[in-house]
Order: structure tokens, then sequence, then C-alpha cells
């Protein structure tokens, strides 16, 4: 069988040395009816070969041509030397830090990319990386409620335009800790969250506030003000950030007067692809007061026996495997391999790459919607800024015309009937500086044709 | 050095964007004032500096790595490469249906081998690592005793023997822990059982074998106990790789269980994750498992099943599929081995375990349980050695670094004394445990010859002991300099 070195000279030395004449011999503490492991349902074995025909013909059958999609998930320029690096054994194939003599390749890297997550959202501590953007705002709302001394309340005041799947991650995560969401509706005109809705809410006690930027729409919110009458009100402030966003956005530890107490987000952007979601990589950020409330893996920077500059894990007395049921979460695999691409990704932008990229995202945004809003029927949704995705309105329903623009091999945008049934002639599409003129005026075409209207001198 | 040491303003890897455009259109309250300070290097230093912080690692490609409970056992290439194929990794999570088919087959296949490796009748593939599945399993656990009304139930049991997520879980869904007590042959207290159960009793988290590396030989009598009281029984599916092919969890008596498939299917562990933790479940609990699932229908086309067609579902775990790539990693892996293959892991496992159990105990080393057979991994103790000697389990585990072997689980399970967790996996050849056993032999004569040699180790890894009190007193968790 495959990856099994074993000889039968190797297997009779072998049950020789245990003083057993055969492997079966080895189980015999398991109760004889308990010994029928017998697969039925699974096929017979591949050579890699073969197995990599019966897989390219499945990957083949998913390609798509051109991709508008966004809605948590984006599509950005992978240097190669990202996968390059991150691809090699070392970094692929070892475990959880735990030895850390023995891993301080890993140990760095992850230092570094603390750093680099620090930097970028202007918070004081980052951690090694949760699961994903969802599971992150889960983790941040524990986080809150468990380090917001002023306030013993357990329920939340959330961003009614967040990503849905993240709010409904959420609820599975923390409701069964008596967790509770109050939603803050956004408005009809802007897609932004309605600030006269949260004088209504003055007299009541909650733990967070918990903020989309930029919003599940793509809009941004007016952070500052949020913020403020969050703290204010005796609440902690979570942001919810897309990471690659503040290559021009400003950073939300300098939101309002005091910045935001606890940042998170998917940092997929950051030189992870797409994949059908997943690994990607859940980022946390807080204000060093609260890093003893901080969940996962934390790497700190020490010294050696000699002196020597050295990395390790540390604040594990937070964590499951030493604290138990007294630990911040469950948390203890994550998603080093990806935080590792990350790294190297940010390692090559730096400054003026990421800032280059997201001002480029931005343009080819306006530049598309600048396009599509001369066809006729067609209008931008929502008032007001956007980063790289908007609400497009079209004359009809969303999910007849993607459909026609499916059947040309191209993905529009995300139908949001999925998320609210007053949208049901709304597509959100995203672009990002992987799309050049000509990619915007083909979907610009595909849609004119798909509504109807006319295609020439778009 | 850091990255962040070694720029220069200005330089950057230039090849990898294109100029900046002007942002017009946003107010300015909203754009950010000054740089970040993220690396100002070349592409070739961002290559040279990763290159040389990778080769501070070990890891399975280089070598031995007989980390107990994690299953360090060869990532094939042709997995990794499948799960890369372009269509996988272009893919987008809410792509159409039509545009999924290929991968959803994939998905739809690894439900079925799962439920046929573990005697489950159903399968959800979304929770991202073993602790999130844990999490979904006893949130279903949770959702299930609330189905019949009966929500009284607050309590979880667990051995002592248990990985800390167990109770850190059980926490997470809202209940509090119970300990059971182990033997001292490694079982399951029964009698200890016996008198914690009762109608507070939500169920039973177990790993078996357990993480004393044993087989518990009286499951079904402890299955018995725990549904003659109303409770369920969850099966933490961390040493899966012992019994794989031999002995399904179902057929145990267990309701419920997550997989770790970045050990039992030979997903890389990437030095810390992504990790794939798939629950499956008997026919009680499949209306609760956490959506989305993979169906097929009539016409052979598969499509996603959520809220609508699972109402009692727990919900979404993650923002979209779980670790996606990881499962198509696993399901490469499935084909790979094919039924006869995986029939043959847990047997290979537990021969290449005993073996080296059997050796080290002829060259002295004391097992904690001796009169037992050794799972897919055992356990020595070094009590004699810390108190005659003073070498301690975390100094010999620091010396086989030095001998160029990555140190086995250390002081895990906390109940056993200056204890070494060992599993050599199936896929190391006999020479590599002969070369590890002899290392071990070398270092108990070192341990009497020279302690200090053993106990200042490691003395060739890029830096000595790392002094953690220090690294906990003066937090220095970002780099604050330019």
């Amino acid at each position: 069988m495959p990856f099994v070195p074993h000889t039968k000279t190797d297997e009779r030395v072998m049950l020789d040395a245990i003083g057993v004449g055969s492997i079966e011999a080895l189980f015999d503490e398991i109760p004889a009816e308990l010994r029928n492991g017998q697969l039925v349902e699974t096929p017979t074995g591949l050579s890699e070969m073969s197995m990599l025909r019966v897989m390219s013909e499945r990957a083949n059958q998913d390609v798509i041509g051109l991709s508008f999609l966004g809605a948590g998930a984006y599509e950005h320029h992978i240097p190669s030397a990202v996968w390059d690096l991150a691809s090699r054994g070392e970094f692929l194939t070892a475990y959880t830090p735990y030895q850390a003599e023995a891993s301080q390749g890993t140990l760095q890297l992850i230092y570094e990319f603390q750093t680099m997550m620090c930097r970028l959202t202007a918070m004081d501590v980052s951690n090694a990386s949760v699961y994903d953007g969802a599971t992150a705002m889960a983790e941040a709302i524990l986080m809150a409620v468990r380090a917001n001394k002023k306030s013993k309340s357990k329920r939340l005041l959330c961003a009614g335009n967040i990503h849905p799947h993240y709010l409904e991650a959420c609820r599975s995560i923390v409701s069964n800790q008596n967790i509770e969401f109050e939603v803050i509706p956004y408005r009809d005109d802007t897609g932004t969250l309605d600030l006269e809705y949260l004088d209504t809410r003055l007299s009541e006690d909650f733990a967070a506030m918990v903020i989309a930027y930029p919003n599940f729409f793509g809009g941004l919110e007016e952070v500052d003000h949020l913020t403020d009458w969050a703290h204010e009100n005796s609440m902690l402030v979570v942001g919810v950030v897309n990471p690659m966003a503040l290559g021009i956005l400003g950073p939300p530890g300098e939101w309002g007067e005091q910045g935001a107490d606890i940042v998170v987000g998917e940092a997929q952007p950051f030189g992870i692809p797409i994949a059908s979601g997943g690994p990607y990589l859940g980022y946390m950020c807080c204000k060093k007061t609260i890093v003893r409330q901080m969940p996962g893996r934390i790497i700190g920077r020490t010294i050696d026996l000699d002196g020597r500059e050295g990395f390790a894990l540390t604040l594990q007395a937070r964590e499951q495997h030493i604290r138990r049921a007294k630990a911040t979460s469950n948390i203890c695999t994550n998603q080093g391999l990806l935080v590792t691409a990350a790294t190297i990704y940010l390692s090559l932008l730096g400054d003026n790459g990421i800032h280059a990229v997201a001002s480029r995202c931005h343009t080819n945004m306006m530049l598309l919607l600048d396009k599509l809003t001369q066809i006729p029927g067609v209008r931008l949704r929502f008032d007001g800024p956007v980063f790289h995705e908007a609400v497009v309105q079209l004359p009809t329903s969303a999910k007849t015309i993607l459909q026609k623009v499916a059947a040309e091999n191209i993905l529009g945008g995300y139908d949001l009937v999925e998320v609210d049934e007053g949208l049901s002639d709304c597509m959100l599409c995203c672009v990002t500086e992987t799309k050049n003129d000509e990619d915007l005026s083909v979907l610009t075409s595909a849609l004119a044709k798909a509504i109807g209207g006319h295609s020439a001198d778009l | 050095m850091l990255i962040f040491e070694m720029g220069s303003e200005g330089r950057n890897a230039t090849a990898q964007f294109e100029e900046p455009t002007e942002v017009s259109d946003i107010p300015a309250r909203h754009l950010r004032g000054c740089r970040a300070g993220l690396p100002e290097v070349s592409e070739l230093q961002v290559v040279r500096h990763f290159t040389n912080l990778s080769k501070k690692n070990f890891s399975i490609d280089g070598q031995f790595y007989p980390l107990g409970s994690c299953t360090m056992k060869y990532n094939p290439r042709g997995a990794h490469r499948a799960a890369s194929l372009p269509g996988f990794l272009n893919r987008h999570p809410l792509a159409p249906e039509q545009f999924s088919q290929g991968f959803m087959a994939c998905l739809f296949e690894l439900q079925e081998y799962l439920k046929d490796v573990t005697g489950m009748q159903a399968v959800s593939l979304t929770p991202m690592a073993g602790a999130q599945g844990e999490f979904a399993g006893v949130a279903m656990i949770r959702a299930y005793h609330d189905s019949q009304a009966d929500s009284a139930r607050s309590e979880i049991l667990i051995p002592s023997a248990a990985h800390g997520t167990n109770p850190a879980t059980a926490v997470m869904c809202g209940y509090t822990v119970r300990e059971i007590p182990v033997t001292s042959d490694g079982d399951v207290d029964i009698d200890a059982l016996k008198g914690a159960v009762g109608p507070q009793t939500a169920g039973l988290m177990m790993t078996n074998p357990s993480t004393c590396g044993v087989f518990d030989r009286r499951i079904q009598e402890i299955a018995d106990i725990v549904h003659g009281v109303g409770g369920l029984l969850y099966y933490d599916g961390a040493n899966l790789n012992a019994i794989l092919g031999k002995v399904k969890p179902g057929d145990m008596g267990f309701d419920v269980l997550h997989m770790n498939l970045h050990k039992t299917f030979a997903t890389p562990h990437g030095g810390g994750g992504p990790g794939s933790g798939p629950v499956g479940v008997n026919d009680r609990l499949s209306p609760f498992v956490p959506t989305p699932v993979v169906q097929r229908r009539d016409d052979g086309t598969y499509f996603w099943a959520d809220r609508d067609q699972l109402p009692l579902s727990i919900g979404r775990l993650s923002a979209f599929m779980g670790n996606a790539g990881i499962l198509l990693r696993a399901y490469a892996y499935a084909r790979l081995l094919g039924r006869e293959g995986i029939h043959r892991v847990g047997e290979y496992a537990t021969l290449n375990a005993n073996y080296m159990a059997a050796r080290l105990a002829e060259a002295g080393f004391q097992l904690a349980y001796p009169n037992r057979r050794a799972t897919h991994e055992f356990i020595v103790t070094l009590a004699k050695e810390a108190k005659e000697l003073n070498v301690t389990a975390m100094d010999v585990a620091k010396r086989l670094l030095d001998y160029g072997y990555h140190a086995p689980t250390t002081y895990f399970p906390l109940l056993i004394a200056e204890c070494l967790l060992i599993e050599p996996t199936e896929t190391e050849s006999r020479e590599e445990i002969d070369g590890f056993v002899d290392a071990m032999i070398s270092i108990l004569e070192e341990a009497h010859r020279t302690p200090e040699l053993v106990s200042a180790a490691p003395h060739t890894m890029p830096v000595k002991r790392l002094d953690d009190v220090k690294a906990a007193r003066d937090l220095d968790l970002a780099f604050e300099g330019s």
C-alpha cells in the first residue's frame, strides 16, 4: 500500500521483537465483536497518476471565465514567491511550534505577522490567527463580553450590514453561552448603519458594538462617530475589517477618540487563493490592556540561556492545553500555513504595494460603476463612498440577469435576495486590481445584453 | 534578523504591483493618514529571508516527528498538488451550483468514505479543526436534548486523560465539566463513572484509544452506562489513526464524533494549521449537523443542503465551507489509499508503536502501562530518572533535538509523571524507528555519565532553551523599531 514502507522481513523482525505471531494479535485487547472495520463504500486505491486524472477532471468542471464575486472572498494577484515559499516542507509539514528551539522559523514568522497586523490596524497586539473571518468575529464577541469590566451584559449591538454568514456563524458559536445580538438596522438610502436608531437604545446595557468596515455592501461607516458613541455608553468596539482596505483607509486603532478595542477579520486577501472558501485566515488584534482575554496562540520575543534573541509561545495560561475548562477558548490548531502566506505577501508588497493594490481595487470599482450605470435601468442602490464592492440595482430580478450572464461564463456578482428579500433586484459586485478595462467592458456588455438594452458604445 | 530590520526606505518588490491610482471620491476622514510600517525589501530579500527561516524548523519532511497524539505521518505531495489544481484554487465559494459540481462531487464522496470509516450515518465537513469539530459535536448533543424537551442536563463527563480541548469545548457549549478518573491500567474507572452519571448527564466525551495509548476494553459497558441515563457519547477522533480500518466508533456505541483530517488523513499541519475536523453522527443526531452539507439529487447533480433542508441544524460554523482545500487533500489521500490501504493504516501504526515500545522497554525504559498492548502510541515515564539523575522528560525531549529527532509530546497526559507520549505512525520505516531507539539509549547513557549534557540540551539548535518567564513578563508581541 502507499506510504507504508514495511517489507515482509521488517514485519517478521518487528513481530518477533514484540513477541507476537501476527499484526492481528496486537489488537487482542479490543473486544472481538468490535473488530469489524471492514470498508464497503470506499473504492480501491489509485496510483498518483490516476488520482490526479480523476481530480483534474473534477477541477476542470468548475473553471469559470470572469468573476465579479466578492462577498467575503476576494481575488487578488498572488505573487509567485508566496506559495513557492509557503509550500516548502519545513513550513508545510511542521506541527504547532511547541518545541521552540526546533521551530524558530515558524515562531519568528508569526512574530513578524503579528507586527504587520498591529501596524496595519494601528492596534497593540495580534494573535497568531483563528480559523476565518467569521470565527474571528465570534471569538471577538466572546472576548469583549469577558473583557468589558464596565458592563455585566451578555448582549451586543451588531451591525445589520455585516456579512450574513458571519452573523449566522457567530450565532451558532456563541448562543450556547446565552449571548444575545441586537441588530442595528441599516439605512435604506446609504446601506450604512442608522445612527438615529442607536439613540433609541441609549438606556440599555450592552457589552460591545460590532461594526463592519467596509460593510457587507462595500460601504464605509461613520466609524469615528460609532466608536465614540459606543465608548460613551460603556461598550467595547469590535471592528470587523477587511485588512486590504487599510491600504487606503484609516486604521481602526485610530477610530474616534480612543480607537477600536478589538479588530478582527478575514486576511484571505493577503496571498491566499479563494479556493472554495478555505483554508483562510482569521486575524485578531486588540489593545494591550485586554490581551489576557485574547484567545489562541500568541508569540513573544524573548532571550535564550545565552542571551540570544529567540521566539516562543507565550501567555499560554489562557489556553486550553493549560487551563482546560477555564481557557479563553477551545481553539488549538489555527491557520499557521496561511499566516505564512500572508506574511510573505505583506513583505513583498510593503506599504507602497498595499496602497497601490487597494487604490487600484477602488479605482477599478469606480470605473465599473461608471460603465454599469450607463445601462438603462441600472443604478447604484446606495449612496456614499465604497471600497471595492458596491450594490448594483437592476431593472429586474438579479437572479434572472445573473443566470443569463453565467451562461456566457461570467459571474456578475452576488444575488442579494440571499440577504434581504427587498434587495431581490440587486447584486453585490466586486472588482479588484486583477481586472482590466476590457474585463469591465465584457461584464458591462453581457449585462446590457441580458437586460435587453443596447450594448453598443459602452 | 527581523524582516523589518533589513529594509531600506522606498525599496519594494516592484514586480508585484502596478502604480497606485488617485483616490479622489472617498472623504478624507476615511483615508489613511500615514504609512503602516510594513517591510521595505526586495523580492530576493523576501525569498532569502523566508527560505532561511524555514531552515530553522523541524518538519515531517526533514525529521522523524513522533509527536504523540498528533499523528505526524507523511503528507503525500500528490494530495497537495491535487488540491492546488487551478480549477479548485480559483473556484469562488459562492459560485453557483453549475460551476461547483466537480468540487461538490469530491466532497460528497469524502462524506461517504468518512461514514464508511467511522460507522456513522451522516457527516458534515464544515468544522475547521478538531476543536471546532468538538464544538459542533457537543452543540449537537445539546440541540438533541433540547429537542427532546430535556434541557435540565447540565454536565459533560470527561476522563482525566482527555485533551484540554474537551473541557474547554464543553464550557463553550454552556455545560459544566465533571472529570472521571482513569484506573492504574489506563481504562476509565467504571465505578467512578457509575457514581457520576445521572439525570444531569448530557454526555461523555472520550478518546478511544485514549491518550494513555491504550484501548479502553470496557467501552461497550461505558456506552451502556451513559446511554442508560439518557446521555450521549462523544468520540474525540484524535486517535482514530490507531483503529482506522479495524474498528468503527459507531460500533463501539458512540453517537457523535469528530475526525482530525490533518492527522488521520495526512493533510499537512502547516506549522499550526490549517486543520479540518468533520463530524459524524448516528441517525439520532443527523437532523442537527452543521451546515452546509453536500447532497445529491436523483439526477446525480449535487447541491448545498442548508437551513432549508436541515431546519434543526446547529447552523453555520464558518463563513463558507470550512477548510475546503484540506477536504480536497483528504479526499485525494483516501483515493490514493483506497479501501485496502486504509485497512492497513491502523495495523502498521500499531505495529510500529508496539515495536518501538518493546525495544525501549528492553533497553531499560519504563513504560507507563507495561502490561497493556500499545495502540498507535505509548507512554514512557522518566520519573525514576528525574528522581535519581535529575534528568527530566523535558531534558530528554530537548536532547533528542540534538540527535535530529523531533521530541515526543511531553508532560501529556497530565496524569503520568515525567512522561513522553510517543507516536511513530505507519509511514516510518523500521530503520527510522531503530535510529530513534538508539538515540534514546544513548541519551539514557548520557544521563548517567554526563547528566548536565542532557539537562542543558539542546546544544545544536538555532537557540538554546528560551526564557519563557521573561516572554510572559516583559511582553514583546510586536516589533516596535523601524
